[in-house]
């Protein structure tokens, strides 16, 4: 089981590992879209970090959707509302408990998902965030359902959010920016679905 | 990076601050928000709100004024404003007569300015909005975001904000909007990329003889690169694109040579000298020309021409009065 602490200790690992890598996706960002998504994420993440002392007070779902807010109302671009969507879908389907298992996260997780996908407009294969997302989501519940422990569970997606990063190397991609370039976008990961698994390992990491 | 700035995190808030202090006749900025609107709302007509990333100056903020924008909204360098701050403009501006918001088509733009008008529907305020996508270097297609919303803006703002001040009802208002996007096309080119402040570091490399062809005003790279051209050259590929995409042949229209920032008049002028000789050659009339930074791109060499085909109706808009810092008619 996991608690609102623990939630927020992995959150403001997030911060740390988004503000690490502030560099590493924004020039991944260059190459292929406008050249901010570390910039932002990482700017996101701060507001998040600034408002973490009273978050441990709150229950999971309103941690999450005060995050989703933050972000939401905060960062702008496109992470900002997409990222900021994900964790408010989650935050509400969580609701007002203050311990969570693995088979709540996994929930939380594919509503989250969801709201990315209407929100985006957007599926899998397009060279977005979501072509990490959906694969980890994916491994997560088959291990999960095959009786695995949380950090199986959790490994086996990292590997699965890896794998999907790896495959939007040669996808061209169709929406945001980098759908401008066309198959110019050929051969360059996407950001988006860097982030999320920075985000994914982060959470890994605490099992 | 070589810029005069004090700190990277200020960049927005200094500009915004500093434009409203050299133009406080026409403006004034919402307080904890880098949304600015003018200095005396005007009662009785559609109110437009337009926005986008910072890095585009004059765009959008000084165009805020009568005959044009009531409030522009300033995001991060390149990255679309957040939804409460969208929110803030529109509560700010919103008249009886309802809000028309004039969004570039970004994935982020659209999305947040979407957000901010579930908002303010909630809170009773009436809101349309049109979406700009003049840029013909991008693909169209229905499995895309489809294509960019550049330099055509402005003419968006120009005429929309004329009809808003007669009193025209926000239908109307949305439709020569919409009309103004159905006739606009542009399309640019860069020779040097721009830095975003808060990275540093160019947004591509281009050689000494190459430029990036089809640039979006992000910074981000164009369609496809190719060897340095002539002034000429590059005019005559931009504009076989934008006269292929929609029929001019015989119409009247208005022409924008825009500079992305670190392009100097002389070039733009050059530049338009061309247009004006091919667009006479194929018969198009040229009833206005504006040659000039409109939308830039922070410190990018380059340009963009758009061209919009006029009737009767945006050609008297076109011509119509607008008073703000960045543009007088």
């Amino acid at each position: 089981m996991t608690d609102q602490k623990k939630v927020v200790e992995i959150l403001l690992n997030m911060a740390k590992v988004l503000e690490e890598n502030k560099e590493f996706l924004t020039d991944l960002d260059n190459v292929i879209g406008d050249g901010d998504h570390g910039i932002n994420m990482a700017r996101g993440f701060a507001e998040v970090e600034k408002q973490a002392e009273g978050l441990e007070q709150k229950d999971i779902g309103n941690i999450l959707k005060t995050v989703g807010m933050t972000l939401v109302s905060k960062v702008g671009g496109s992470s900002g509302p997409l990222y900021g969507t994900a964790f408010m879908k989650a935050g509400m389907t969580i609701g007002a408990k203050n311990e969570i298992d693995m088979a709540d996260f996994l929930g939380a997780l594919e509503v989250g998902i969801e709201g990315v996908k209407a929100r985006g407009k957007s599926t899998t294969g397009e060279k977005t965030m979501l072509d990490a997302m959906v694969p980890a989501l994916d491994a997560m519940k088959e291990q999960q359902a095959a009786g695995a422990d949380a950090k199986q569970v959790l490994e086996a997606g990292v590997q699965a959010a890896e794998a999907g990063v790896e495959a939007t190397k040669p996808m061209v991609a169709t929406k945001g920016r980098a759908s401008y370039l066309g198959e110019r976008s050929v051969g360059h990961q996407d950001p988006g679905a860097t982030s999320f698994t920075l985000m994914l390992k982060e959470i890994a990491k605490a099992y | 990076m070589k810029k005069l700035i004090n700190s990277v995190e200020t960049v927005e808030d200094e500009m915004i601050q500093g434009l409203v202090k050299a133009y406080p006749q026409y403006l004034k900025k919402i307080d904890g928000h880098n949304v600015v609107v003018r200095a005396k709302k005007k009662e009785g007509k559609v109110a437009l709100i337009s926005g986008g990333g910072s890095g585009h100056e004059p765009a959008h903020a000084g165009y805020v004024g009568e005959g044009m924008l009531d409030a522009a909204v300033a995001g991060a360098v390149y990255t679309s404003p957040a939804s409460d701050a969208i929110l803030e403009g529109i509560k700010a501006i919103a008249t009886d007569a309802g809000v028309l918001m004039v969004i570039k088509n970004y994935t982020g733009d659209v999305m947040n300015f979407e957000m901010a008008a579930e908002m303010a529907e909630m809170e009773g305020i009436n809101v349309k909005q049109v979406v700009v996508n003049d840029d013909v270097a991008v693909k169209d297609s229905l499995y895309t975001v489809g294509r960019r919303g550049v330099a055509g803006t402005v003419f968006v703002h120009k005429i929309a904000g004329a009809l808003a001040e007669t009193g025209a009802s926000l239908d109307e208002v949305q439709a020569v909007a919409q009309k103004v996007i159905d006739n606009v096309r542009t399309m640019g080119a860069a020779t040097l990329p721009s830095t975003i402040p808060a990275s540093g570091k160019p947004g591509f490399e281009l050689a000494e003889d190459e430029m990036e062809v089809g640039i979006g005003i992000h910074g981000e790279p164009g369609t496809h690169r190719e060897k340095m051209m002539t002034a000429n050259e590059i005019t005559d590929h931009l504009l076989e694109k934008i006269l292929a995409d929609i029929d001019y042949s015989g119409s009247e229209v208005a022409v924008m040579v825009n500079g992305s920032g670190s392009t100097p008049l002389m070039e733009l002028y050059i530049i338009n000298n061309r247009v004006a000789d091919v667009l006479a050659e194929k018969g198009i009339k040229v009833v206005k020309t504006f040659v000039g930074e409109y939308m830039t791109s922070i410190d990018m060499a380059g340009f963009s021409i758009s061209v919009l085909k006029l009737d009767d109706q945006l050609k008297e808009l076109l011509n119509a009065k607008a008073d703000t810092p960045a543009m007088k008619a």
